[in-house]
C-alpha cells in the first residue's frame, strides 16, 4: 500500500509502523457500489484512465482507494528498478535510466503501486529531481525518481484533489497525457515512462476542479452518504471491528479478497476477447451525441468501461446493459454546463439513456440487485 | 488539584453525575470530553476546542496535560509546514556536516503524539486537508487539540479536520474558578476529571469494552436524525461511548455511556449543520427534528420493523429518540442566536458549485505563500533565501564543472531562482437587491434600509464595496453601483420609495448586469437579495404570477450558474415557500427572518457571504 511505497523511497524515517498497518479490506466496504465498480474496472483495464470520486465527507472515499492496493494482483518488474520496468528486454527500449547503470538481472513480483500524492508535495518530489544527497556528499549527478516513477503501472492517488496547487495539476496532466515524465535539471535530461491510473477524491464544497483536469479522469463517481439505516449501522460496525483487531478482520475477509482478485485477473484475461459489436459502438456514439458531451473522449471511455465490465462479468460482447451501467460514471463529468437546467448531471445522463434506449427494464435492476443482496449476507459473515 | 474528590470514590468506578451547581453544569460537557479524550486520545482523534485565549482555556488545557500524562501535549506550528508528514532534509545541518542529515516530518515521529494546533480557525482548506492526511496516515498514533480562537461564527477550522475530531468543545462564557487564587483552577469543579489511576485503569479496560448491536444502531440513528451525513460521527461516538464505559468500569456499553457520547460527539455537530429556525421556543425546534431527517426514513423503518422485533424493551426508534432528546437538551440556550449568525443553511449548490475562494495568487501583496521556482523578469520579486537554499546543495558539483578561474563561494544558476508569491485577497462587493414592492415595503423596507446602512458601516471597516439595486412597480433600478461612499449611499437609501408590483426577474437581471461589471473590475461579487419571493410582474410588465415566478427562477439559475455567492433574506412576515424556492434556484443561503432587525440581517449576510473555507 501507500505506506510501503513511501518507505521504498525514503528508506528510514517512520517507515516501520506505517508499513505494518493493514488496510481495510476492499470487499468489506459497505455499499458505495459505484466507487467499487469504477475502481475494479480500472483494475481490469487501466486504459480507462482514472477515477474521480467527489462527495460527502466520511463516506469512505479514501478507504476504498487505499483498500485497492491490498486487493490488486502483484506486478512483475525488474528487481531493484525504481521505475517498475516490466521486462528485462523492455528496459533498453523504454530507455529506463536505471538499466543504463546496472543491467537488469531478474524479474520479481511486487505489489501494484498505489502512491499517495500529498497536497504539499513539491514539484521535485512529484517529478523527481537530482539526488541531493549524492550531489552534496559526493558531488555526483544522479536522478532520484519521484512519485510519478513510483506510480508507473499502478495508481496515483490524490486526496482532496480540488485543493491541489495549479502547477502540480499541470505537471500531472502533462505526465498523464503523454505517459512519460521528463525532467531537465543541472544539465541532466531524464525521461521515463509514467503510465498510471489517476485517482482523485475530494469534497466539491471546498473548491471546483478545473475542467481540464475533470476531463482527464475516465470515470467520475458521486459519493453520497448511504441513506439506508442498516447500511449505515453496518459501516459503523465493520469499522469498529476493523479498528479493534485489524489482523483478524482482514483474515475474515481474505477469502473474499482472493475471490475478487481472481475475478479481476480473469477479467483482464478476457478483455482482449470481448467483442465490441457495431451496435454497441453506435449506442455509445448516440448517447454522447444526445448529451452533447465534448470531444470523442467520452465515447472512447464509455466503450472501454463497458468492455471492461463485460470482461469482468464474463460476457462475450459489449451489450446495452453494460453501456447503461457505466454511462453515468463515464459521462457525467463531461457534460456542458447548462445554466437553465438545474438537474444534476447524473439525472441528465439517466434522461438521455431513457431517450436513447427506452425506459430502464431488466438492465438497471440487474446491476443494482447484486450489491443490495450481497450486503446482508456479508454482514452475517463479518 | 484535579483529583481532589476522586480519591473519595469507590475503587475503579467513577460517578458521572455533575453537581447540581450551575457552574459545574456549565463546565460538565467540556470536562467530560476532556476525561474521555484522556482515556483514548488516539482513537478519538482529538478535540475541537473553541475558546478565545482565556483563563478558562488555560485551566482546561492544563487539566488535559495532567490527565493525558505521560503523553505530552506538543505545540504544532500555527501553519503546518509543507513537509509536515514526509519530512525532508536539513540543509543547514547537512552543509555543516558535509553529509546528508534528514529531519523527520513533524507528525512522523516513531511514538504516538498529541498535538496542540493553535489558531486552527486560520488554517486554509488545504492545510486542514494536510493535517487530516496526517491523522489518516498515522491513525491510532496522532491526535490534535485544535485551538479555535474564531471570534465570528463563520471563522472555523476546515471541515476536513473537524470531521475527524471527536469532540467539539466550547468554553465560551465559562469562568475558570469561583473567584479563588490563580491556582484554584478546577478544584471546585471536581470530580469530573478522574484521577490518573482511574484513567490508567480505564485505558487498560478499554480494549475489552464491547458494544451491543443496539448501541451501534442507536448511535447511527441518532447521528442520522441530527442530520449529520458523515459516517465518522457515529464511529467517533461509538469510541467515545466505549471510553465512557471503560471509565465507569464497565465492559459493556450502557445506556448512559451512549447518552454521554451523543451529547458530546453528536449534539455539537448538529449545531454546525442544523437548519435555520426562526427565533422560536425550543419545543418548536425539537418538533422540527423529524422534518430534518433524511428522506429515506420510511425505508430505514421498514428494515427496523423486520429485525427489531425481538428487542423487548424499546424499539430502536424510541431509543434513538431518547438519544436525540439527550443531544437536543445539550444544545445551549444561545443556539438560535448562533444559528442566525453562523450556521445558515446553504441550499444545495449542485455540481456547478460556488467559486473556489475569493483570493488569488499574486506577486506583490498579501499573505506570503511558499516561494516557487520561476524566471526573473515578471512582476514577482526574488526570494533570496530560497534561491540560495536551492543552490547550496549543488555547489560541489558546480564548482567541479566551473572553469578554473571562476571559484565563487556560491554558484547560482537560473534554475535555482525562487520567486516570492503572495495570496492576495480580492476586493469584495456586496450587491443588495432590495424588494421595494408594496408587499414588502409596508413591513420591511425600513429594516432593509437599516441593514444596508449597517452593512455599509461594516464594509467601510472591511473595505468592501456595497451596491444597491431596488425593484418595484415597472422595473429595477441601480440606485448605486458598488461604492464605498457612506454619505452617498445613505442619501439614496433614505430617498428610496416603496410600493407597486414585484418584478423579481427584472431585479435579478439588473443584479446580474451589475455583478458582471463589478467582476470585470476585479472584485469578487456576492449578492444579498431581500424579498418575500412573491413575483407578480414579468420583465415586460405583464401582471402574471406564474410567468413572473418562472422568469424569476430562470434568472436565479443564471446567477447561480455564473457562480456568485448569494444569500436570500426572506422578508415575508412568515417564511415563504416562494422565497425558499428562489433561494434554491439561486444556490443561495436562505435566511427567513420573521422578526428581523437590521443588525441580524447584517450578521446573516456577513456569515453567509464570508468565504470561510
Amino acid at each position: 500500500m501507500s505506506g510501503e511505497t513511501r518507505d521504498q523511497a525514503h528508506s528510514g524515517a517512520g517507515g516501520a509502523q506505517a508499513g505494518a498497518r493493514l488496510a481495510y479490506p476492499f470487499t468489506a466496504i459497505v455499499g458505495q457500489e459505484e466507487i467499487k465498480r469504477s475502481l475494479i474496472l480500472t483494475a481490469v483495464d487501466a486504459s480507462i484512465g482514472g477515477v474521480l470520486v467527489l462527495g460527502d465527507r466520511g463516506v469512505g472515499k479514501s478507504t476504498a482507494v487505499r483498500a485497492l492496493a491490498a486487493l490488486l494482483p502483484p506486478i512483475e518488474a525488474v528487481e531493484g528498478c525504481p521505475y517498475q520496468c516490466a521486462a528485462l528486454a523492455c528496459a533498453a527500449v523504454s530507455g529506463c535510466p536505471h538499466s543504463a547503470e546496472s543491467p537488469p538481472k531478474r524479474l520479481v513480483a511486487r505489489p501494484t503501486p498505489v502512491v499517495d500524492l500529498p497536497l504539499g508535495a513539491t514539484e521535485d518530489r512529484v517529478a523527481g529531481a537530482l539526488d541531493v544527497e549524492r550531489a552534496l556528499t559526493l558531488g555526483e549527478k544522479r536522478f532520484e525518481p519521484g512519485l510519478l516513477a513510483k506510480a508507473h503501472r499502478g495508481y496515483l492517488y490524490i486526496d482532496e484533489v480540488n485543493l491541489l496547487e495549479d502547477h502540480l495539476v499541470d505537471l500531472l496532466l502533462d505526465a498523464a497525457a503523454s505517459g512519460e515524465n521528463v525532467v531537465e535539471r543541472e544539465g541532466l535530461s531524464i525521461r521515463h515512462d509514467a503510465r498510471f491510473v489517476l485517482v482523485g477524491s475530494g469534497n466539491p464544497e471546498e473548491g471546483e476542479l478545473r475542467p481540464q483536469l475533470l476531463d482527464r479522469f475516465g470515470l467520475s463517481v458521486e459519493a453520497v452518504s448511504p441513506s439506508d439505516l442498516e447500511e449505515r449501522v453496518s459501516v459503523v460496525r465493520r469499522r469498529d471491528a476493523f479498528d479493534r483487531d485489524p489482523a483478524a478482520f482482514c483474515d475474515d475477509w481474505a477469502a473474499a479478497e482472493t475471490a475478487l482478485r481472481e475475478r479481476i485477473l480473469a477479467g483482464r484475461g478476457r478483455l482482449q476477447h470481448v467483442a465490441a459489436p457495431d451496435a454497441a459502438i453506435e449506442d455509445c456514439a448516440r448517447l454522447c451525441l444526445e448529451l452533447g458531451a465534448d470531444g470523442l473522449r467520452g465515447e472512447l471511455t464509455l466503450l472501454r468501461a463497458a468492455r471492461a465490465l463485460a470482461a469482468y462479468e464474463g460476457a462475450a460482447a459489449v451489450g446495452r446493459a453494460e453501456i447503461r451501467a457505466v454511462a453515468p460514471s463515464a459521462l457525467r463529468h463531461r457534460l456542458r454546463r447548462d445554466p437553465l437546467d438545474e438537474a444534476g448531471s447524473t439525472a441528465r445522463v439517466r434522461r438521455a439513456l431513457e431517450r436513447c434506449f427506452g425506459p430502464e427494464e431488466g438492465a438497471g435492476a440487474q446491476t443494482a440487485a447484486p450489491g443490495a443482496n450481497a450486503m446482508p449476507q456479508r454482514a452475517a459473515a463479518g | 488539584m484535579i483529583d481532589a474528590d476522586a480519591a473519595a470514590l469507590p475503587e475503579g468506578r467513577m460517578i458521572w453525575a455533575p453537581k447540581e451547581d450551575a457552574v459545574v453544569a456549565a463546565w460538565a460537557p467540556a470536562l467530560h470530553a476532556l476525561a474521555l479524550f484522556a482515556v483514548d486520545p488516539f482513537g478519538l482523534g482529538g478535540v475541537w476546542l473553541r475558546a478565545r485565549p482565556s483563563p478558562a482555556r488555560d485551566v482546561w488545557l492544563s487539566a488535559l496535560r495532567a490527565a493525558a500524562a505521560p503523553l505530552c501535549l506538543r505545540r504544532a506550528p500555527a501553519r503546518p509546514p509543507e513537509d509536515a508528514l514526509g519530512g525532508g532534509f536539513d540543509l543547514a545541518a547537512s552543509l555543516a556536516a558535509g553529509r546528508m542529515l534528514r529531519v523527520a516530518g513533524l507528525f512522523a515521529g516513531p511514538e504516538a503524539q498529541l498535538f496542540l494546533q493553535p489558531m486552527a480557525e486560520r488554517l486554509t482548506a488545504g492545510e486542514g486537508a494536510r493535517l487530516a492526511a496526517a491523522l489518516e496516515a498515522r491513525a491510532g498514533a496522532l491526535a490534535f487539540v485544535a485551538l479555535d480562537e474564531g471570534a465570528e461564527p463563520e471563522e472555523a477550522p476546515p471541515a476536513a479536520l473537524t470531521d475527524r475530531l471527536a469532540f467539539p468543545v466550547t468554553l465560551e462564557g465559562l469562568a475558570p474558578s469561583l473567584g479563588r487564587g490563580r491556582n484554584a483552577g478546577l478544584a471546585p469543579l471536581a470530580p469530573p476529571i478522574p484521577a490518573p489511576e482511574a484513567l490508567a485503569a480505564a485505558r487498560r479496560l478499554l480494549p475489552q469494552v464491547r458494544a451491543d448491536d443496539g448501541v451501534l444502531r442507536d448511535l447511527t440513528l441518532a447521528a442520522a436524525a441530527m442530520g449529520e451525513p458523515s459516517l465518522r460521527a457515529p464511529s467517533l461516538a461509538l469510541r467515545a461511548a466505549s471510553a465512557a464505559a471503560a471509565l465507569a468500569g464497565r465492559e459493556r456499553i450502557a445506556e448512559e455511556d451512549v447518552a454521554l457520547a451523543a451529547e458530546l460527539v453528536l449534539a455539537p455537530r448538529s449545531r454546525a449543520s442544523a437548519p435555520l429556525e426562526p427565533p422560536a421556543t425550543s419545543e418548536e425546534a425539537a418538533e422540527a427534528a423529524p422534518r430534518d431527517r433524511p428522506p429515506q426514513e420510511p425505508d430505514a423503518r421498514g428494515h427496523d420493523g423486520a429485525e427489531a422485533a425481538p428487542d423487548a424493551s424499546a424499539t430502536p426508534e424510541e431509543a434513538a429518540e431518547r438519544m436525540v432528546a439527550a443531544a437536543r437538551a445539550a444544545l445551549p440556550p444561545g443556539l438560535l442566536e448562533h444559528l442566525a449568525g453562523g450556521a445558515i443553511r446553504r441550499a444545495p449548490v449542485g455540481a456547478q458549485g460556488g467559486r473556489s475562494g475569493a483570493s488569488r495568487v499574486g506577486a506583490r501583496r498579501g499573505r506570503p505563500l511558499p516561494s516557487r521556482r520561476g524566471r526573473l523578469g515578471g512582476p514577482a520579486r526574488i526570494d533570496l533565501v530560497a534561491t540560495l537554499r536551492a543552490a547550496a546543495p549543488w555547489r560541489t558539483l558546480r564548482r567541479r564543472a566551473a572553469p578554473a578561474g571562476e571559484a565563487r563561494a556560491v554558484l547560482i544558476r537560473a534554475e535555482d531562482i525562487h520567486l516570492k508569491r503572495y495570496q492576495e485577497p480580492r476586493e469584495r462587493a456586496v450587491l443588495f437587491v432590495v424588494d421595494a414592492s408594496g408587499s414588502t415595503a409596508l413591513a420591511r423596507l425600513a429594516e432593509a434600509k437599516g441593514a444596508v446602512e449597517l452593512m455599509l458601516g461594516e464594509a467601510y471597516a472591511r473595505r468592501d464595496h456595497v451596491g444597491l439595486i431596488a425593484f418595484r412597480g415597472a422595473g429595477a433600478e441601480t440606485l448605486l453601483p458598488p461604492t464605498r461612499s457612506l454619505v452617498q449611499t445613505k442619501r439614496r437609501l433614505a430617498a428610496l420609495p416603496g410600493g407597486g408590483g414585484t418584478p423579481i426577474a427584472a431585479g435579478l437581471e439588473e443584479a446580474l448586469i451589475q455583478a458582471r461589471a463589478a467582476e470585470r473590475r476585479g472584485m469578487s461579487v456576492a449578492l444579498a437579495v431581500l424579498t418575500d419571493g412573491r413575483a407578480n410582474l414579468t420583465r415586460d410588465g405583464r401582471a402574471n404570477r406564474a410567468d413572473a415566478a418562472e422568469e424569476a427562477d430562470a434568472f436565479a439559475r443564471r446567477i447561480r450558474a455564473a457562480g456568485y455567492r448569494s444569500v436570500l433574506i426572506d422578508a415575508g412576515a412568515r417564511p415563504q415557500k416562494s422565497a425558499a424556492r428562489l433561494a434554491e434556484n439561486l444556490g443561495a443561503a436562505y435566511a427567513p427572518l420573521p422578526y428581523m432587525d437590521a443588525r441580524r440581517v447584517s450578521a446573516a449576510v456577513a456569515a453567509a457571504l464570508s468565504d470561510g473555507a
